[in-house]
């Protein structure tokens, strides 16, 4: 009668079955869903396949233009200039972004002027610009010390870098400022009392910081820029897009020689996204994922 | 006034000289008419409640904040500006910092930098600000370290160590600047209460050191323990100040009174 009561016993009715998940066999849910919309999507598939290639594309001529010399050129050119200008619109947009973050008025002023008005106009009409600049001044120089004609200065290189660099600022100032908002104001006033500069405090300590929010989107950018290249063709720089056109203009194979230029856009661009990993896990250090 | 008293405070030479100080956020007075002088070798703990004016006092002193009437000196030079007769000239840039590493802060948030190891946050002041050479502050950083305990975690960085660690590292930061008075934002009112005695620990043997030091805090146990005086601010003026056994023990103002019994519940 007065013998302790046993908890265990009482308090829980007998279970129906094992106690632990791994005692059972777990039957998986049916997925009609997947099955139907998989079947739909690999038939879809197999259509525009059969369509490719039962239509009027000659794959022969696809493989062998690919690995032309006038085609391998365009891809070195389309990459030089992607390359020099996204390095022209880094340094550009970091020097806006900080002087948009200045306690200076015409800092502040220049960079909002300078990002709403390469921000604010179409870039295809910025390389015209820039390649038709000779029309607005004929020649450059220093008065009676040097000078030369633009029209020999702006090679429809310079223009397209200059127009894809400056425009490639506007947009990348913005998204380093957007990352130099994103460090804890607490860290300007931790390297300010260890006697920085405001300079140094950016360059060593919220840069840093900042890189690690900036790089996903700065290779979105880079991305986009690799393929807005293609429009310095308007500017007959001979990038991948203009070579095609002139090799379809004389052998008629439009679509093949469009294929081939969006072959190799593909590669670039899926090279460059390996690239990006590297480099986010170098300014990951010290994230908490370590 | 004459320009020779503007030049000197009246009376000895405390390191720390805060004259009549106001502070403006726009309309709202945040320091108003605030005076207090800190010795060489005097440990004062600020006590307050919240939105009193503890941390824009401090931030005055580092010059993170101007401030818009009264003076402060440090070893009887004027913060902020270059003193000619009655016409004061704004320090530069430069100018400003030689002033302001003669305060090292600490902060609520300790505020490491997340990108650099433990060492890396030392050095990084007297490498980058100081010029000292590298060799020269690792071992200088390395034996600040083992001073707070924490010789082994040199190469962590501070997402891999506790709060408590992080603010000793933190100290160590700022002592490696040599400051001639360290000051301290509420540094454990951030962690864990497991956590507070170590870094009260390094703070004791600082005061010990002879370090002058101002500390806001609301360990009224370390204030009692630590302090050579205990200053009670409430809404941007200073109601009280005293030795530690007066202010704390027995306040002569009703604010004071609330105040601490509020603290200790
Ligand atoms: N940058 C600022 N801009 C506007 N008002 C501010 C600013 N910094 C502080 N204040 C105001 O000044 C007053 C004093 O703030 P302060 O941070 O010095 O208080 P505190 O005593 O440190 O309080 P706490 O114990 O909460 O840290 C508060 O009312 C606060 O709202
Ligand atoms: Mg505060």
């Amino acid at each position: 009668m007065s013998s302790p009561r046993r908890v265990s016993d009482n308090a829980v009715p007998a279970m129906p079955g094992p106690l632990k998940i791994s005692d059972y066999h777990v039957v998986a849910r049916p997925r009609l869903g997947r099955w139907i919309s998989g079947a739909l999507i690999i038939a879809i598939l197999a259509m525009i396949g059969y369509a490719f290639a039962t239509g009027k594309i000659e794959w022969e001529y696809f493989w062998q233009f690919m690995t032309v010399p006038t085609i391998l050129a365009g891809v070195a050119n389309t990459v030089l200039l992607a390359v020099l200008a996204m390095i022209i619109g880094v340094v550009l947009g970091t020097v806006f972004a900080i002087m948009r973050g200045s306690d200076n008025p015409i800092m502040r002023s220049v960079a909002f002027g300078y990002i709403w008005l390469f921000r604010g106009t179409p870039v295809l009409l910025q390389l015209m610009l820039w390649y038709n600049l000779a029309l607005v001044f004929p020649t450059v120089g220093i008065p009676g010390v040097w000078s030369m004609r633009m029209i020999d200065l702006m090679s429809p290189f310079w223009a397209a870098l200059l127009g894809l660099g400056l425009n490639q600022g506007a947009y990348t100032a913005e998204v380093i400022r957007a990352g130099l908002l994103s460090v804890d104001t607490g860290q300007y006033e931790a390297a300010k009392t260890i006697g920085m500069t405001r300079l140094k405090a950016l360059r060593r300590i919220v840069l840093p910081q900042a890189m690690r929010v900036v790089i996903p989107p700065l290779g979105n950018e880079f991305i986009l820029l690799v393929k807005t290249t293609s429009l310095a063709s308007v500017i007959q720089f001979s990038e991948v897009m203009y070579n095609a056109g002139t090799i379809y203009y004389s052998n008629a194979r439009v679509v093949e020689l469009l294929f081939v230029a969006g072959a190799w856009y593909l590669i670039l661009v899926s090279f460059l996204t390996l690239f990006q990993i590297p480099l986010e896990r170098h300014f990951a250090k010290g994230s908490l994922s370590r | 006034m004459t320009a020779a008293d503007l030049a000197r405070p009246e009376g000895g030479q405390p390191l720390l000289r805060i004259c009549n100080v106001t502070k403006k956020f726009q309309d709202y007075v945040a320091l108003d008419d605030v005076s207090l002088s800190v010795s060489k070798g005097e440990v004062v703990c600020l006590i307050g409640g919240s939105g009193s004016g503890k941390t824009t006092l401090l931030r005055c002193i580092n010059q993170l904040h101007d401030i818009n009437d009264g003076t402060i000196w440090l070893e009887d030079e004027l913060v902020g500006y270059r003193q000619d007769g009655l016409k004061l000239y704004p320090l530069t840039e430069k100018e400003t910092i030689r002033q302001r590493l003669k305060s090292g802060m600490v902060f609520q948030r300790f505020n490491l930098f997340p990108h650099m190891t433990a060492l890396q946050n030392i050095t990084e002041g007297p490498v980058q600000v100081l010029k000292t050479p590298r060799q020269v502050a690792e071992a200088t950083a390395m034996k600040l370290l083992e001073r707070v305990g924490l010789a082994t975690k040199a190469s962590s960085y501070p997402s891999q160590l506790s709060g408590g660690q992080q603010q000793r590292v933190a100290i160590a930061r700022a002592l490696a600047m040599n400051p001639k008075i360290m000051l301290f934002d509420e540094p454990t009112s951030a962690l864990d209460p497991e956590l507070v005695g170590e870094v009260l620990a390094v703070m004791r043997e600082l005061a010990h050191s002879g370090m002058t030091m101002v500390v806001v805090t609301h360990e009224l146990g370390f204030a009692r323990e630590v302090a050579d005086r205990v200053v009670f601010m409430d809404r941007g003026v200073i109601v009280e100040e005293g030795p530690a056994s007066e202010v704390l023990v027995s306040p002569r103002e009703a604010r004071t009174q609330a105040f601490i019994s509020a603290v200790i519940g």
